[in-house]
């Protein structure tokens, strides 16, 4: 619950309020109404916080992220976690199925 | 994943380890207290105490929402959740905390509809897919997952999706850390200031802490070298006789917060009178409450809550613990009764509990400047 999730930006929805995010390969939608002061766009680094994205962070700051993650033994639960998030079929989003894994 | 399980920056590690020595004064005994679970996680695995000099001593805070959260709001929750038609969704680190009769995981055991989310969305999306149920959100975390509440609340209430409520136990950082200080069993010289709820409220909720009460405190990122160089820039302000705030996490945590992030708080959330925290009992203004706004999504304001208080195992000594107090291995009950796999207290199901972490890492190997260096 407290893990901050290194993510990449792959695609805006049309509102921009959810985004397709690729964290470590998994590919899952994160909400972006965190970030309406200061929106990222495609390519953008993001820490996520269940299913949120917090902040915007470097591609360096990502990698460093991960690699704490791991460090601490919580790698395995923040890729459960991000698989966990069922946000594709959200109201907010278009069908989102395609992005399943 | 592809990631190395090696401390970046080994050498800069070292001149850290270093620094800290230096900047100690022999004759003095520091007690500097991590706020943050995710801190005294990454202090326990990283080993980091055995780089610190040993009048540099570490004191863990209240910052493990599931750990200071009193077993009777638990209780509550459950009694909620229980009731026909009923699913009660929490994140999966809620699912091993005991309540009086059991923890949610043992309910679900016994029939109990319990869910475990990863976000408050998808409690809002079972609600969507489950028109005949009602889903209860049992809500907890400090100001890093209130925002995440407040906006899937805001979409509750958008939608009209009325099987949908929230069980707020969301609490407040700065609160806590003002009860302790005045706690008067309590001495300490500066606090290194927590990474993720530093990014919603910034770095200006702490000011007083240095102005009125002359306690540096620096706002840390997570990773051994960020911990070990927040360390280095209390010890300076301590060496200089300062107190002020700084932020060692910049690359992350902006100075003055995420305002969109307050905003949402602001809209849906206001400040309980007072909150009770286990270990350090009632705390005025420590927590949140859903706003008479946003009534019909609130499980209290919905729904009787049996409003259950219920005192901690006598034996077990989590207060102390969570006041720092007393360090884990010196409770009675820790490493016998009370183990991660037969927790009595939460302190010992969180991995962000001071107790989970000390008996997970505490027995390895210690951690020297010269083996840091060389991995």
């Amino acid at each position: 619950m407290c893990l901050a999730i290194p993510g990449k930006i792959i695609e805006l929805d049309q509102n921009a309020q959810m985004a397709l995010v690729d964290v470590a390969g998994v590919r899952r939608k994160v909400d972006l109404r965190l970030l309406q002061d200061d929106p990222p766009v495609a390519d953008d680094w993001v820490l996520i916080h269940v299913g949120f994205a917090m902040s915007k962070i470097s591609e360096a700051d990502a990698a460093d992220q991960m690699q704490t993650l791991t460090m601490l033994g919580e790698a395995e639960a923040a890729m459960q976690e991000v698989s966990g998030y069922g946000l594709e079929n959200d109201v907010q989003g278009e069908s989102g199925k395609r992005w399943k894994q | 994943m592809k990631f190395v399980d090696e401390f970046r920056a080994p050498e800069l590690i070292a001149k850290a380890g270093e620094e800290i020595r230096r900047l100690a004064v022999p004759k003095r005994h520091y007690r500097i207290m991590e706020v943050c679970g995710g801190h005294t996680h990454a202090i326990y695995r990283f080993g980091l105490k055995d780089l610190l000099p040993a009048n540099v001593e570490l004191i863990h805070g209240p910052g493990c929402p599931v750990c200071v959260l009193p077993m009777g709001r638990i209780d509550d929750g459950l009694a909620l959740g229980a009731q026909a038609g009923f699913i009660f969704a929490a994140f999966g680190d809620m699912m091993r905390v005991p309540g009086t009769h059991g923890s949610p995981l043992e309910y679900k055991a016994r029939g109990m509809d319990v869910r475990i989310v990863y976000s408050p969305a998808d409690a809002l999306k079972l609600a969507r897919t489950n028109p005949e149920k009602h889903v209860m959100f049992f809500a907890i975390g400090f100001e890093t997952t209130a925002p995440s509440t407040a906006l899937t609340l805001m979409r509750a209430k958008a939608e009209g999706l009325h099987n949908f409520s929230v069980f707020c136990n969301h609490v407040t950082i700065i609160p806590a850390i003002r009860a302790i200080l005045d706690s008067p069993d309590m001495r300490l010289d500066g606090f290194v200031g927590p990474g993720h709820v530093s990014t919603v409220i910034g770095c200006r909720p702490y000011e007083w802490i240095a102005e009125d009460e002359g306690k540096p405190v620096v706002v840390s990122g997570f990773e051994p070298l960020d911990i070990l160089q927040s360390i280095v820039m209390l010890l300076r302000q301590l060496r200089k006789g300062e107190a002020k705030v700084e932020n060692q996490y910049k690359r992350v945590v902006p100075w003055e917060g995420n305002r969109a992030a307050l905003r949402a708080m602001a809209e849906v959330f206001e400040l309980r009178p007072y909150f009770e925290w286990r270990g350090l009992g009632f705390i005025s203004q420590s927590a949140l409450k859903i706003r008479a706004s946003y009534a019909e999504w609130d499980s209290e304001q919905r729904f009787s809550v049996p409003g259950v208080r219920v005192t901690d195992p006598k034996a077990a000594q989590c207060g102390e613990v969570l006041k720092g107090v007393l360090k884990p291995a010196q409770c009675k009950l820790f490493g016998c009764e009370c183990t991660p796999e037969q927790p009595v207290g939460a302190l010992m199901v969180s991995s962000e509990g001071s107790c989970a972490a000390y008996y997970n890492y505490d027995h390895r190997k210690p951690v020297t400047i010269a083996s840091a260096a060389s991995v």
